[in-house]
């Protein structure tokens, strides 16, 4: 699998570049880590590789196909090759476990199948060896909204994975889950990829997961790429880089604001006031 | 790309919302066998429908372009309509109050409250034309009538709110005013119409809007207002008519819509 | 020490509330002047509601037969109506909503139909097809269901832009087609809301049926005019009592489909 991002810029109306020609190039396979403040561009990356958001210019080529040119049917069946999971885990809440799972399998039935729910014997093979692998075989007929965090996110990789995708993108998948629950997906992100030799896109605000996890780490702020390395070689001076001095706006769903505040000039004496 | 364990072969079919195949069975073949005995029984005719195309396209060529050269008589008919509405809101909440209070579990003895939950439920019970018929024939033809009828209508509808509102008051607040020695109107006062009367105040605006609306068909059966004016205009084929008095129907419905969501929104 | 003064409203609140009052007053003052009310009838009226239910009692019982199968034609206009509506009112929700509609022109013509079908009321859709198709159950059939498009096509298309947008997201990445977005992203979520309003709007139809004999329509309103019309008031009195019947018993229906589907 090979990735090339190339001079991708995306504007949100007629406001600032999100993203800023940036240039990222992913091949083989491995889990790379995407650090950087909310507002940084993280989620807007992800999303315009499976044109969720339409990049404003630029270019992308999975294994040689211009993505960003795609339209209709093709790019419907791009998506298919490309699995995604998210932060609320996205599940269809009112639907059991096994129609969550199945509805990965969306790109390639047809309409009478999924309305009917009679999928093709081999993907309920798949699923059900899937769910087994993640513990959750009792669950297969519970609905989605009945499960815990843990179990939704779950969910949502295997439905991901019965994609059979050649990529795998995933947005801040353990922001909604407690520290130790976080660490069990991320864990089984890192066994599924190097299982299934699945390359693996991983928005993540937490530093220390992302250099536990990944195999390489990409720093963004404000749009562009300016750390690309090895774990390792994330020192003090290069997350100075990556952090300092960003306040926090835009990306509704990342808390990291919060804790950068002091570091924002006047918001002390928002802290004050309400204390 | 295989995964890591074997698969088993197993069978999934989607649970079925009605577990017991006998009753799923059953129901369906209940719900095909009305649906047929409903239909054959109403004599439904094709060739009436198909001779009502022709008299459809007749009717809406005459209604085209609606004519507004009535003017007095529809300002007329719409004031009276308007007029109605107020009256009969302004009595209607009153009386609702009244009997919120006689028809709440936790204010009255059972006895009163069974007789004003009856109450409610029977003026809820009767289409507003229904009832406006009857008062035509006791009260004569006119606006009076209309009044009688929305005020009916008001207090099955605002009645029941009031006093499902009024069950559901903190009974906290109603203990410590009776604590304090307070009788029944005090406590009434104090304790009950505090915690319901924004309430009422909501459900008061939106019953003008239904009030609004239901005192332009009331009408039709000689209960004053608009309707009546519709009524003849259709009798006598005055299609033109008929389309302007229901546009600006519509349009009338419409603001006081508005009108009253946006009242309500400002009073929360 | 000075005196302490307490007052539950500020100057400035008392006088909006004064002037509330004398705006309420004002107009139902004029309200009820510019009526054409024909007051003597009004001192007269104690009297003669009560000469009325004087006169519709004890309810006749001898025409039981007819007064039950008219109810149960009711009750059948009701139902093929509602499902009527129902059907008709799914896609118009769909391209009603902001979130789903394909493009501009459908989204005005959707919120077109729904607001022109809730603003007529059900009797006057009766008058109009009564013009159209004659006398008779076709008339109101078509009444109660146009009406009951604008009441559910207004609450679905609510619904649908009140749904959860990252589901339908989530379904899209899979590379799901249109079709099948809606499927699995949109019904499940306005599923239950679509219940909720069917159960209701049928409700509310059983009572709506039981007027529209009085324009020719069809059903019980039929017997009921023509009782009116021969001053039989004692056979009124006993459609009346049916009628309260017939409602009270599709409300028990709905709160009990409700318990089940809900």
């Amino acid at each position: 699998m090979i990735l090339d991002i190339d001079k991708l810029s995306k504007r949100y109306g007629s406001g600032e570049l999100v993203l800023k020609e940036l240039d990222l190039h992913i091949s083989g396979s491995g889990i790379t880590a995407i650090i950087g403040s909310s507002g940084a561009g993280k989620s807007t990356l992800l999303r315009c590789i499976n044109r969720l958001v339409e990049p404003t210019s630029g270019s992308i080529t999975l294994d040689g196909v211009e993505l960003t040119a795609l339209q209709g049917a093709a790019l419907r069946n791009m998506r298919r090759s490309i699995g995604m999971i998210f932060q609320n885990f996205n599940l269809i809440d009112r639907l059991s476990v096994m129609e969550n799972v199945l509805s990965g399998r969306l790109g390639f039935v047809s309409f009478f199948q999924a309305a009917s729910r009679r999928y093709p014997q081999a993907d309920i093979d798949k699923a059900f060896g899937l769910l087994e692998r993640v513990g959750l075989q009792d669950y297969v007929n519970k609905r989605a909204d009945t499960l815990s965090g843990g179990q939704r996110q779950r969910v949502g990789v295997v439905r991901a994975l019965m994609q059979e995708p050649k990529v795998l993108l995933a947005d801040e998948p353990t922001a909604s889950l407690d520290p130790k629950t976080s660490v069990q997906i991320l864990e089984l992100i890192g066994d599924i990829s190097s299982e299934l030799g699945l390359p693996v896109l991983l928005n993540i605000h937490n530093v220390a997961q992302a250099r536990q996890f990944a195999q390489r780490i990409v720093g963004l702020r404000f749009g562009t790429i300016i750390f690309d390395g090895a774990p390792a070689d994330l020192d003090e001076a290069a997350l100075d880089s990556i952090y300092e001095g960003t306040a926090g706006t835009g990306d509704e769903d990342d808390w990291t604001p919060i804790r950068r505040r002091d570091e924002v000039p006047g918001a002390g004496d928002l802290v004050e006031d309400r204390a | 790309m295989s995964v890591t364990l074997p698969p088993e072969s197993r069978r999934w079919r989607k649970p079925p919302a009605i577990a017991n195949p006998y009753a799923r069975y059953a129901l369906f073949a209940a719900v095909a066998a009305y649906l047929v005995w409903a239909v054959a029984s109403l004599e439904l005719s094709w060739a009436r429908i198909m001779t009502g195309i022709p008299r459809a396209v007749q009717i809406f060529s005459r209604a085209f372009p609606p004519d507004f050269s009535r003017r007095g008589l529809m300002i007329d008919g719409f004031v009276e309509s308007i007029q109605i509405a107020l009256v009969a809101t302004l009595i209607g909440v009153v009386l609702s109050l009244v009997l919120g209070i006689l028809a709440a579990r936790n204010v009255v003895p059972r006895a009163v409250y069974l007789v004003g939950r009856a109450i409610i439920s029977i003026a809820r019970s009767f289409h507003p034309v229904i009832v406006a018929i009857i008062f035509v024939k006791a009260v004569g033809f006119g606006p009076f009538a209309g009044i009688l009828t929305l005020v009916i209508y008001s207090i099955g509808f605002v009645g029941k709110l009031m006093a499902e509102a009024i069950e559901e008051i903190d009974p906290g607040q109603v203990e410590a005013v009776r604590a304090s020695g307070a009788g029944f109107f005090k406590v009434l006062t104090y304790a009950v119409f505090p915690q319901v009367l924004p309430r009422q105040v909501g459900l008061s605006i939106y019953q003008l809007d239904s009030n609004l609306r239901a005192s332009a068909i009331v009408g039709i059966v000689g209960a004053g207002g608009i309707g009546g004016t519709l009524m003849n205009s259709f009798r006598r084929f005055d299609y033109d008519f008929s389309l302007a008095i229901l546009i600006v129907m519509i349009v009338i419905i419409l603001i006081s819509e508005a009108l009253s969501g946006r009242i309500r929104g400002a009073l929360t | 020490m000075t005196g302490y003064h307490w007052q539950r409203y500020t100057f400035a609140q008392r006088m909006w509330r004064y002037l509330a009052y004398l705006a309420t007053v004002a107009v139902m003052v004029w309200a009820v002047k510019d009526l054409d009310i024909y007051w003597p009838w009004v001192k007269d009226a104690p009297v003669q509601i009560a000469d009325l239910l004087g006169r519709m009692s004890p309810p006749k019982l001898e025409n039981l037969r007819q007064i039950g199968s008219a109810l149960i034609e009711t009750v059948h206009i009701a139902t093929i109506a509602t499902l009527l509506a129902l059907v008709l009112a799914v896609p118009t929700a769909y391209i009603a909503a902001r979130n789903t509609t394909p493009n501009q022109a459908l989204l005005w013509l959707g919120r077109f139909i729904v607001v022109s079908t809730r603003s007529v009321n059900t009797i006057i859709w009766a008058l109009l097809f009564v013009a159209i198709f004659g006398p008779g159950v076709v008339a109101g059939i078509l009444a109660i269901a146009f009406r009951s498009i604008g009441f559910v096509g207004k609450l679905m298309a609510e619904a649908i832009e009140e749904i959860d947008k990252r589901q339908v997201e989530a379904i899209q990445a899979t590379g799901a087609g249109p079709a099948k977005v809606v499927l699995y992203g949109i019904v499940p979520q306005v599923l239950p809301a679509f219940f909720a309003v069917a159960i209701l709007r049928w409700d509310i139809n059983i009572r709506e049926s039981t007027v529209l004999g009085l324009v020719g329509a069809g059903g019980i309103g039929l017997i009921l005019q023509s009782a009116i019309d021969l001053f039989d008031w004692r056979t009124v009195a006993t459609v009346l009592i049916a009628i309260l019947g017939i409602v009270i018993l599709g409300e028990l229906v709905s709160a009990a489909l409700r318990r089940r589907v809900l």
